[in-house]
């Protein structure tokens, strides 16, 4: 472990420490925060018991989908954008506002269109990550070396397999930021939105566990979710790593 | 000085590039006219002024940018919109694919031709060990030196067996005792492939050491204004440089350019009264 790392760690461990030692010394209430130890029982007490499994899988195979949709589609809309500079210029105000706009006030036309499912939620999902990937396909392919195109024309590829064989591969440390922002914003919308709007669901959970003062199972199911967000980030900065280090660019 | 046909590999008839106006931009007129042969398996470089239209004049050869008017053949066959079968380009820039390791870079090119796995490795473990880079088959081009990336950009041309090698200032980020290992190195494939090679550069002395015939491009726009013959022997390398006919050619070339240079800096704005002026 890098010299970092070991201090990030030890700043981390010294917080839960710290917030164990408050909570137990009564410095902290009981009812605002529970101490991290009986967090974490609540948590493994979660799992075990399998209460609220069909829960997880619910906001796991919605944000699922929602990553899916946003990553295909963000990646469709900022090749077209590429292709076509003119639309590009057209949209540009839009794109860069996109994120001042609350998505969250579109709910009411999601279940219009949608119906009173899942789907709504997939779509607030999706509604908050397509552009993180639409501007970073965008930005990637505007970032290829001209030489590669060059390189291409030379070696007398196709449209399509100049953009799978070098287009693609030459952006994709872009794609692979924009992948990593539509899985934090997937996740962001769809528990947001099973915050207020579902009734079922992690976010929903929460929301029925911290108005009935279920503190343990809150903070339960709060771990929960920040440790599975947390170990798909460290794998996916473990292969970024691994993916910039080849390329000679760390 | 007409050729007979089958000493003709590639010709350019009246070849003109015009870049159109955009917006505030007026129209360009980047190069030509141009007429010139080239003679199988020769050996042609181009030097000229900064912008004379050196690298249009490449683009339009390889089929790289259409011409404006006139006319460019390839064995026989008109070269219009699309880089013939037969021909490789090489560019001053790193083209290497740094998503690949050398040997699949090699590789590139022949497996998106579909050609059959065995002929793929044998050329590519061929070409990678002609070119010296055999052992950094499984490095990235990260790992490599500017030369050796070079070398396998060279190499990712060559595995397609061109008949017509076509470089861009290729050795134009290097230092000048790299330049001068690069360019015995261009002698051997030159000479092992019988390839008919078109350089561009903008170093005379490379041009001088390398070349059967240099072409001279005027200023802006490019046109071919001599075609010096170096009269060198075919299986010569570097040593060349310490002859005095070397010196000779690399004067003839200088006193061509010389005004030319003047012209082109004059174009930019950057002549000599104008630098003192300000």
């Amino acid at each position: 472990m890098s010299r970092a790392g070991f201090i990030r760690l030890l700043v981390v461990a010294a917080a839960i420490f710290a917030l164990e030692v408050a909570c137990r010394a009564g410095v902290i209430d009981a009812i605002t925060i529970i101490p991290p130890s009986a967090m974490a029982a609540g948590a493994w007490n979660l799992l075990v018991s399998g209460r609220y499994t069909q829960d997880i899988l619910l906001t796991l195979g919605s944000v699922g989908l929602a990553v899916v949709l946003a990553i295909v589609g963000g990646f469709g809309l900022g090749y077209v954008l590429f292709r076509l500079p003119r639309l590009r210029r057209a949209l540009d105000p839009l794109l860069a506002s996109y994120y001042a706009v609350p998505t969250f006030v579109f709910y009411p036309l999601f279940i219009v269109l949608f119906g009173l499912n899942r789907l709504p939620l997939v779509a607030i999902g999706f509604v908050f990550a397509v552009i993180a990937m639409a501007i970073n396909t965008l930005t990637g392919f505007e970032r290829v070396p001209p030489v590669l195109r060059r390189t291409a024309k030379a070696l007398r590829l196709s449209e399509p397999a100049t953009l799978v064989g070098i287009t693609m591969p030459a952006c994709a440390p872009y794609l692979l930021t924009g992948a990593k922002l539509v899985i934090a914003y997937s996740f962001i919308g769809v528990i947001a939105g099973e915050f207020v709007l579902s009734g079922a669901g992690v976010g929903h959970q929460i929301a029925f566990a911290y108005n009935n003062f279920d503190n343990p199972n809150m903070y339960g199911l709060m771990l929960l979710l920040i440790g599975f967000v947390s170990a798909l980030n460290m794998v996916l900065f473990a292969w970024e790593r691994r993916f910039y280090r080849r390329r000679g660019l760390t | 000085m007409s050729l007979a046909a089958k000493d003709l590999h590639a010709s350019m008839r009246g070849v003109t590039r015009v870049y159109p106006a955009v917006e505030d931009h007026p129209a360009v007129h980047a190069l030509g006219p141009v007429d010139l042969d080239l003679r199988l398996g020769e050996f042609f470089s181009v030097v000229g002024p900064s912008g004379c239209g050196k690298s249009t004049l490449l683009d339009v050869l390889a089929g790289l940018a259409p011409a404006s008017a006139g006319t460019v053949t390839f064995e026989g066959r008109s070269v219009t919109g699309q880089v013939p079968e037969g021909t490789g380009v090489v560019f001053q820039e790193d083209a290497s694919f740094p998503w690949l390791t050398v040997w699949d870079n090699a590789a590139f090119a022949l497996r998106r031709a579909a050609v059959s796995k065995s002929v793929v490795r044998e050329r590519v473990d061929h070409t990678l060990s002609f070119m010296g880079l055999a052992d950094f088959s499984s490095a990235y081009p990260a790992q490599l030196s500017g030369g050796m990336r070079q070398r396998l950009c060279i190499a990712r041309t060559l595995v397609t067996r061109p008949r017509l090698l076509l470089l861009d200032e290729p050795f134009g980020a290097l230092d000048q005792q790299t330049r001068l290992l690069m360019g015995d190195e261009l002698l051997r494939i030159w000479r092992q492939t019988g390839a008919t090679i078109f350089l561009i550069t903008h170093a005379l002395d490379e041009a001088a050491m390398l070349s059967d015939r240099v072409g001279v491009m005027s200023a802006r726009p490019g046109q071919l204004i001599e075609i010096v013959e170096t009269c060198w022997p075919r299986d010569r390398d570097s040593t060349i440089v310490s002859r005095p006919e070397f010196g000779e050619v690399t004067g003839r070339l200088w006193a061509r350019l010389r005004g030319e240079s003047l012209k082109a800096l004059e174009l930019t704005g950057m002549h000599r009264g104008r630098v003192i002026a300000s």
